[in-house]
């Protein structure tokens, strides 16, 4: 199939499209808004739902409907908006549903500003909404694979009844690169994927069963009943990191001198002054984590190796995945940290200089 | 024997979680029976809130949602668009609907989703233990308006069903009361009539059921509706508001 050159956003507006999603809900906001133009414009033409809700808060609650309903749903959003899915995310991940949810991050906090950054990488990975759940995160650092994870997302969110999250950043949303897109689901895929879910989800009760009640909740009135859930919550989440960690190794081996822990699109950037670090002949690796949770700990600590002196991790913000890396590095090594806020993204050459002082 | 009557096939055995003498089982009942009748058991699917009706999810036998507080009808607007051949209601307090989730029904009411709101109104939050809801009326003496509602500092109770009337997508919109036999039996068609209209794939439609809450309250339950009466049906006056299918626009 031959590649075609899109935007971030229109391109995992596609791929999810293709994935079989056929309910998108959401409410503009910048620098994700042709991901919401793209699903108005396509939406009817699959015989889909496009709806612009009138807040994020409604959105993300007809998602929690129509996830429900047993069928794939999505919205997307960039930070602030974001923020108010997440009454809504929790009550997806206390009720097991499924769904996927892109977050274009953008400046801040508060307003900020409409520019990329990776301020909400604690907000995805530590919670976001209350009480003790997770949501599996997936980091894209290219279109190509901002779009590959939407079909993943969908795997993944019905596989484990969970909600999914893509952490992209307003820089793989508005960025064109070439894209090569899965086929679309077929009509009997879609059939397929339309009963998946029948056996628990609000669906016609096709033969009058008077024992078909199925409920939809999150309320366990009862301590000890409730924690029975959430401890079964925390089975399955140690089955999704066990099967599901997900990380890229580059230039990784047992002669590094420094390591590089970077995700998204700052992986991006490290990569590039990586790899202009290892032509001039010094070992330097780094790992990327795509899932940010599940995280890679175990990756990270093994990458060490025996010659690793320094662990230099980037990020778009003050470094909120730092701690993870200081858990996975166990304070075998040293760790630096330089992050950028603001919306401003660091350069190659930025980095490189970082790297090159620490030989 | 005759029989007379009999507990609802579309209700489950699980025994209510309400005061005695609360109203809310009274609305309950009439939902189920009305979706008994029309022989929706298997097609419909309910929206409970957040309030003293949050357990509404177990007392119903057939699928049923539980959504945050004031989300209902952006939950029900997500199952009805997900499964269009299914029937969906939302049962909603004052505080869920009126206060907190203001934008959702409203937004709801005005894309005249296909989906029926039965919406009690009894003036307070009940679930939490007495607080002031939009619709407590004015120098009403509540936990959170110890001094009575003092309408200059917090405004004037909510008329809901007036404001969705001003939207033109509704199809129906009434207001009954559930405050004596008589009027049960007027509440009874009103429910009725939403669940048929719903049925039939007409639009939007919202009855209020004006309630009580003797607990919260303090008044005994027969001397809560006379209270009722008093006091909430002239602020409050039951009628329809909208109704596409008899021409009242
Ligand atoms: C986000 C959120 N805010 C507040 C609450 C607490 N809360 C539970 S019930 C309720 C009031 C419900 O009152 P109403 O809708 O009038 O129903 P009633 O209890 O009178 O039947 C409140 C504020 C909550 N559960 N969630
Ligand atoms: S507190 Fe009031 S509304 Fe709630 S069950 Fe008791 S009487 Fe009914």
């Amino acid at each position: 199939m031959s590649k075609v050159l899109m935007k971030g956003n229109e391109a995992v507006a596609e791929a999810a499209l293709r994935a079989g999603c056929r309910l998108y809900f959401a409410y503009p906001i910048t620098p994700q808004s042709e991901l919401i133009e793209y699903m108005a414009k396509m939406m009817p033409k699959v015989g889909g739902t496009f709806i612009q809700a009138e807040s994020e808060i409604a959105a993300i609650n007809m998602v929690y409907g129509a996830a429900g309903c047993g069928k794939r749903v999505m919205t997307s959003s960039s930070s602030p908006g974001i923020s108010l899915k997440m009454e809504g995310i929790s009550y997806l991940a206390g009720s097991e549903l499924p769904a996927v949810i892109v977050n274009v991050q953008r400046g801040g906090p508060g307003l900020g500003d409409i520019q990329p950054a990776q301020g909400d990488y604690f907000q995805a990975t530590k919670g976001g909404g209350h009480g003790d759940y997770r949501c599996i995160v997936l980091a894209p650092s290219s279109v190509q694979e901002f779009a590959d994870m939407a079909s993943e997302a969908f795997e993944l969110a019905d596989k484990y009844r969970n909600p999914v999250l893509i952490l992209a950043d307003g820089m793989l949303g508005q960025m064109m690169e070439p894209v090569e897109f899965k086929p679309a689901k077929s009509a009997e895929e879609m059939e397929e994927l339309g009963k998946q879910h029948d056996s628990w989800c609000i669906c016609p009760n096709e033969d009058g069963d008077s024992k078909h009640h199925h409920e939809i909740n999150s309320l366990e009135i009862d301590p000890l009943v409730l924690e029975k859930h959430v401890n079964q919550l925390f089975a399955k989440y140690a089955i999704v990191n066990r099967d599901e960690l997900r990380y890229e190794k580059y230039n990784v081996n047992d002669d590094n001198e420094i390591l590089c822990v970077a995700w998204g699109t700052a992986s991006r950037i490290v990569k590039s002054a990586v790899h202009e670090l290892n032509c001039e002949g010094k070992n330097i690796g780094l790992i990327r984590p795509i899932t940010c949770w599940p995280y890679p700990y175990a990756a990270i600590h093994a990458a060490i190796g025996k010659k690793v002196k320094q662990v230099y991790v980037f990020e778009l913000n003050t470094g909120q995945m730092l701690d993870d890396v200081k858990i996975a590095v166990a304070g075998k090594v040293p760790i630096k940290f330089w992050g950028k806020v603001g919306g401003i993204v660091f350069t190659p050459a930025e980095i490189k200089a970082k790297l090159e002082a620490c030989f | 024997m005759e029989v007379i009557a009999t507990r609802p096939s579309t209700f489950t055995k699980t025994p209510f979680t309400y005061c005695p003498g609360c109203l809310h089982g009274v609305a309950h009942r009439l939902i189920a029976e009305a979706v008994e009748e029309f022989g929706l058991i298997n097609k419909m699917a309910g929206v409970a809130p957040v309030g003293c009706s949050v357990f509404a999810y177990k007392f119903f036998n057939f699928d049923m949602a539980q959504a945050a507080h004031g989300r209902a009808p952006a939950v029900a607007t997500g199952m009805k668009r997900a499964r269009p051949d299914m029937h969906v209601f939302t049962y909603q307090g004052d505080g869920d609907l009126a206060a907190i989730g203001t934008a959702e029904i409203i937004h709801a009411a005005n894309r005249g989703e296909h989906i029926s709101v039965f919406f009690v109104n009894n003036a307070i939050y009940g679930m939490t233990g007495g607080q002031m809801a939009p619709t407590t009326l004015p120098d009403m003496k509540t936990t959170t308006s110890p001094y009575g509602r003092k309408v200059d500092d917090i405004g004037y109770p909510i008329r809901a069903s007036e404001l969705l009337a001003t939207l033109v997508a509704p199809y129906y919109i009434e207001r009954v009361s559930l405050l004596s036999p008589a009027e049960i039996i007027k509440a009874k068609k009103a429910v009725n009539k939403a669940i048929q209209y719903n049925k039939e794939g007409r639009g939007f439609t919202f009855v209020e059921l004006i309630s009580t809450c003797p607990t919260n309250w303090g008044i005994d339950p027969v001397k809560s509706r006379d209270w009722a009466r008093e006091n909430m049906l002239p602020f409050f006056k039951v009628g329809c508001f909208r109704d596409k299918g008899e021409g009242v626009e």
